[in-house]
């Protein structure tokens, strides 16, 4: 595990045309670490996430993205997600290929690639259209005990996954709390993993079931407080509904949109200047 | 006749509330179905299991999230589990009661879909997708849907079938081999919906005070079936409004509130 600069993990570890994971069930979306990926202005990236939520709004937008895999794309409570939108439909501002699961199809993919698995598998019931989709690799195979049909779900092995935490320790050692989503199996599935956290801390008071990453699975660490806002940090700092609430106009409109990300994202030079332009930190 | 001293998706609510027992394991959603679950926990069913696909297993949120994961719904669970988990060893091993979904077009066998809205590679609209809702309309032992009733979204053929209603009826879910029951009401902005029993083809079955039968055939797109009896579901109760009303002004206040964080290294 090293200890970075965000911009600087970003620039040696995330690099164009590279498979992509930044995890988090709508708690601890690594966003800052999704803005660096922006102001390097990555492309022909990969993006993998279950929710692609605003970060990968934002990525796509910005034209970092070439392909998209994820089970569910809106913004939740809110409605759409207008730049994912208009790159399916219009092809702005580039087109995206897909490949779409449901969230306990690519829950157990990312398990299947954090178990040197080649594949998942579940329970097979009736099709859906999901199934049919041209590119689709979901098979059908027969359990060899019950003869039961079972759907077999392909490993995703991401080149790099990125999430954001709450503390990481002397040693390096990072800690998971609150709601983790399917966080730990893609970080274990990857092959590169890169973790921004709240603070550093001497020691973890961690339970002794807590989600720990342990030094030596990081790549390496970024300490970027508020790295998830306006997702939310457990213990930390809630989400920031109305900003989810506000997004919805921003991304609507491509000029409004590319205003906004010119202005707060490529216009400062990290997350602490982004949350000092929007009031949300002294 | 005065107007009604409620909104539409006010009686919405209450109707799928009312349709929870107390102590039934829920897998729920955002939005109508979110505030259905918390009104119901919070009036005649108190035990009610409230589990949201974010992993929070028996959570007793005090203002209702604005998403699947908001803190609220984390700080007042008994546990929370990874996502792999929640799908696989809750709702795939069979331990949810009552399932809720929506969608942006339902068939009259129940069948969902929220992917698109015309073709799939070059879609009109692009919908969120499946989420849970695939794993959740086969495993649940039953099925609640909630949605605003239009010819448009009461679609006579799916666009794109993400979740499993009946399939083609008359047994085929069955015979498909799908653990849980199916949709068992379908709770639209006119009244509710049931699966025949022998055709499972939804039926009007209910109104509300105040809404005709050609009504709802007017807002279905295709011919829409009538029950023998068509029931009047009751007005929400002053007690039951006066709970849903609290509950989205705390919730409104809670997701206006401003955040600040400390920038501490």
């Amino acid at each position: 595990m090293q200890l970075l600069p965000l911009n600087e993990a970003i620039a040696t570890h995330v690099q164009d045309g590279d498979s992509v994971a930044l995890e988090g069930f709508t708690h601890l979306i690594p966003f800052a670490a999704g803005h660096e990926i922006i102001r390097l202005r990555r492309r022909k990236l990969h993006l993998i996430r279950m929710t692609p939520d605003l970060i990968y709004d934002q990525l796509i937008g910005m034209g970092c993205a070439a392909r998209l895999t994820f089970s569910w794309g809106g913004n939740p409570g809110v409605g759409s997600l207008h730049r994912l939108r208009d790159a399916v439909e219009r092809q702005w501002p580039q087109p995206l290929a897909l490949s779409e699961f449901t969230h306990a199809e690519l829950a157990l993919a990312y398990q299947a690639g954090a178990s040197g698995m080649s594949c998942g598998l579940m329970p097979y019931h009736a099709d859906t259209d999901l199934a049919r989709l041209p590119g689709s690799k979901l098979r059908t195979v027969r359990c060899p005990f019950t003869e039961r049909l079972l759907t077999a779900v392909p490993a995703i092995n991401p080149d790099v996954t990125i999430l954001h935490a709450q503390q990481i320790d002397a040693e390096g050692n990072v800690l998971i709390r609150g709601i983790i989503g399917a966080a730990k199996e893609a970080a274990l599935a990857a092959r590169r993993v890169l973790v921004t956290v709240e603070e550093q801390v001497e020691r973890l008071n961690a339970d002794l079931n807590a989600v720990v990453l342990p030094a030596w699975l990081i790549t390496a660490a970024s300490v970027v407080p508020g790295g998830a806002y306006p997702s939310y940090a457990q213990g930390y700092y809630p989400r920031d509904n109305r900003f989810y609430l506000a997004w919805d106009a921003i991304a609507r409109d491509r000029t409004a949109f590319t205003a906004w990300m010119e202005r707060h994202v490529l216009g400062v030079r990290d997350h602490a200047a982004l949350l000092r332009a929007l009031g949300v930190a002294a | 006749m005065s107007a009604p001293a409620y909104t539409a998706d006010e009686i919405m609510t209450v109707t799928a509330a009312r349709q929870l027992v107390n102590g039934a394991v829920c897998f729920v959603g955002i939005g109508l179905p979110s505030a259905a679950c918390n009104l119901a926990r919070m009036t005649h069913a108190p035990e009610l299991v409230l589990i949201y696909e974010s992993g929070t297993v028996g959570t007793r949120p005090k203002v209702l999230p604005l998403s699947i994961g908001d803190g609220e719904l984390a700080e007042t669970a008994t546990c929370v589990v990874p996502l792999p988990e929640i799908f696989a060893h809750y709702l795939q091993r069979g331990r949810v009661d009552v399932g809720f979904l929506g969608a942006a077009q339902i068939d009259r066998f129940g069948n969902l879909n929220s992917t698109v809205i015309g073709d799939y590679a070059r879609p009109s609209v692009r919908l969120p997708g499946a989420g849970g809702a695939p794993e959740i309309a086969t495993y649940a032992r039953e099925v609640l849907i909630i949605m605003k009733q239009t010819p448009r979204s009461f679609a006579p053929r799916l666009d794109f079938r993400t979740s499993c209603g009946y399939l083609e009826g008359s047994g085929a879910r069955a015979a498909s081999g799908s653990p849980g029951a199916g949709p068992r009401a379908v709770i639209t902005d006119f009244g509710v919906l049931r699966p025949h029993p022998r055709t499972e083809e939804l039926e009007l079955v209910a109104l509300y005070p105040g809404i005709s039968v050609d009504a709802a055939r007017a807002a279905t797109g295709w011919p829409l079936k009538i029950a023998a009896h068509v029931e009047w579901l009751p007005a929400p109760e002053a007690a039951e409004l006066a709970v849903l009303r609290e509950l989205e002004v705390a919730t409104r206040e809670a997701h206006a509130r401003p955040i600040r964080i400390t920038l501490r290294n």
